[in-house]
């Protein structure tokens, strides 16, 4: 059933990776959608991989987790790869939002995470912080770009492409709180059917008050690239003592430069030598 | 029991590179030089004006020059004016952002711009016609509150990289103080070697010196806890890597000079000493190598992060 988009809710996307088949559909409705071109990595050799990372022009990337055992496992048990479709996560404290300084990246009234490309001047200080490596300069348009969650399709009343062409509906779009419950009881089938390894990653507000894009994965977060809860921290933590540090070694530095102006040099001399006698001169 | 328990960062690289690294360069000796000619010019003495001026006129250029490069970093260069206003449809006003030091040091460096113009043009008017613009009371609160405000221009590039979550710099709060430190060591080498050939400002090179030596100190203080902080998140092996480990040494031996006095009289004293001194002086080998140093120590901190 189409869902009803209306704005001044909360939208997001359910990923489940345990039924992700890596087919890539996604990407290329993202690409094609939001017209992004095609581009020639030439051949990564990295598994079924051949897009290697989100960036400006990949904002869809189906991950190809390499996890093929040493031995051979029992029937049901075996995991060569972890799928997983990867995107920008809409976090609800967003670290790129929090570092942006030209007022580019917005909150919509969807309540995801925007970039308006005619306000963003390409200082990358938004890159620097995002802890997903998602964002990137598109280098077509020299500005920062990740997905948006198709806002363009969301206002006009249709669900991202992405989550349209999933054939699995590992990528499910919907209202963030009807996603969330949907999620505990997928997780909780996953459970009955012995992945007990299986978790949710961001559905809670562990993880940046909660992610808009969350996951149910198959593996811990980190056999993902996802940083821990205890991780998943915004950069303005390290302003306050960045600014201290400064701020006190500015102090030592003023003391240290008056005393060097009182005492006039003696630190770096010692005793102040006697002046070499010049040739030649009257005694 | 595990006692280290690394930060694990999967934050892609900014890819800032050389014009950040100059810019870095640039606003640490700007800083270092207005405040050094502050202090030289207000409690210093009378014959410490000639030096105090070297690091007004320094000031101005440095300033500019780094806006230059900071301005070329950008994608889209024409609208780096967009870091002050707010282009936004319907929400046109003044950007400030007080919670990354980006948005902070860029209205920093506005108005340290017009702090060291009016000290630029003062020193000017000092030199050509004999009076000041900077007059009294009012001409020391204007250089004083320049000096604060280019202390935080000479630092906050340490804080902004802190402000982020990359390896190494997040994992340190340290960066903005090793920044000021080392720019006010550069200042002071750069200020001895700017007048290593004017007469008469024996006694204001000695200042420098001095001043070099302890601010060098204070330098070498914080990269020891910029290495501590980073032991205590996991990064110190990737900080201290081959090839950037050379950056780091380079780093370290542009403080030897100032630590060692080299940039001073001090072989003077020794036999021969006079000979020696006056080659030091001449190839301005002490300051140059500790500018050096001040250069090696941004771009360890720079590149290592992002590779």
């Amino acid at each position: 059933m189409a869902t009803n988009i209306v704005p001044g809710k909360a939208y997001g996307f359910f990923t489940d990776t345990s039924v992700c088949i890596g087919c890539k559909a996604c990407e290329v409705a993202c690409k094609e959608w939001n017209q992004l071109p095609a581009t020639d990595n030439g051949f990564l050799g990295d598994s079924l991989d051949n897009t290697g990372t989100l960036d400006g022009q990949n904002w869809r990337h189906v991950k190809f987790i390499d996890n093929v055992p040493d031995e051979t496992m029992g029937t049901g048990n075996g995991k060569p790869f972890l799928l997983m479709s990867d995107v920008c996560k809409h976090c609800t404290h967003a670290s790129c939002m929090d570092v942006c300084p030209t007022g580019a990246i917005i909150r919509t009234e969807f309540d995801t995470v925007f970039i308006q490309g005619s306000v963003c001047n390409g200082c990358r200080n938004c890159i620097a912080a995002c802890p997903y490596d998602v964002i990137d300069i598109d280098p077509q348009q020299d500005v920062a770009r990740k997905c948006t969650l198709c806002y363009d399709r969301l206002q006009g009343g249709m669900e991202p492409a992405c989550a349209k062409a999933c054939p699995t509906e590992s990528i499910q779009f919907g209202p963030l709180d009807e996603l969330r419950e949907k999620a505990e009881k997928r997780l909780a089938q996953v459970h009955a059917q012995g992945t007990s390894e299986a978790n949710l990653y961001g559905h809670d507000e562990k993880v940046y008050g909660g992610l808009h894009a969350f996951f149910l994965l198959m593996d811990k977060p980190e056999a993902y690239k996802l940083p821990v809860a205890e991780d998943a921290v915004l950069p303005q933590r390290n302003n306050l003592g960045g600014y201290l540090g400064l701020v006190g070694t500015a102090v030592v530095g003023l003391f240290g430069a008056i005393f060097a102006l009182r005492n006039r040099g003696s630190v770096a001399r010692g005793a102040p030598p006697p002046e070499p006698p010049s040739p030649g001169a009257a005694p | 029991m595990t006692l280290v328990v690394a930060t694990e960062h999967f934050a892609g690289p900014p890819e800032w590179t050389w014009y950040i690294l100059f810019y870095f360069f640039l606003a640490g000796l700007a800083g270092g030089c207005y405040f050094l000619a502050t202090l030289l010019r207000y409690w210093g003495t009378a014959a410490d004006e000639a030096v105090a001026r070297i690091g007004f006129y320094v000031a101005l250029p440095a300033t500019l020059l780094g806006a230059i490069l900071l301005t070329l970093d950008l994608k889209q260069p024409l609208r780096f004016w967009h870091m002050l206003f707010n282009t936004t449809p319907g929400q046109f006003g003044l950007n400030f952002n007080s919670t990354t030091p980006m948005s902070v040091g860029v209205w920093a460096l506005l108005v340290a711009s017009l702090f060291a113009a009016v000290s630029f043009i003062d020193a000017l008017a000092r030199d050509r016609r004999g009076r000041a613009i900077l007059r009294g009371a009012a001409g020391m609160a204007w250089s004083v509150v320049g000096s604060i405000v280019y202390l935080f221009i000479a630092g906050y590039t340490g804080v902004l990289l802190s402000v982020s979550n990359q390896p190494i710099w997040s994992d340190t709060w340290a960066l903005g103080g090793l920044f000021l430190a080392s720019g006010l060591s550069g200042a002071a080498a750069l200020l001895l070697l700017l007048s290593r050939n004017r007469s008469g400002v024996e006694a204001t090179r000695g200042v420098l010196e001095s001043s070099e030596a302890l601010f060098t100190v204070l330098e070498l203080v914080l990269l020891v806890l910029v290495l501590l902080t980073l032991i205590d998140d996991g990064t110190l092996g990737k900080a201290l890597s081959f090839p950037w480990l050379l950056l780091w040494l380079a780093a370290l031996a542009g403080m030897l000079p100032a630590l060692g006095g080299l940039t001073g009289r001090r072989f003077r004293a020794t036999s021969g000493g006079a000979v020696a001194a006056a080659r030091l002086q001449a190839w301005a080998l002490g300051p140059t190598l500790v500018l050096l140093g001040v250069l090696a120590l941004r771009a360890w901190v720079i590149f290592t992060a992002q590779h």
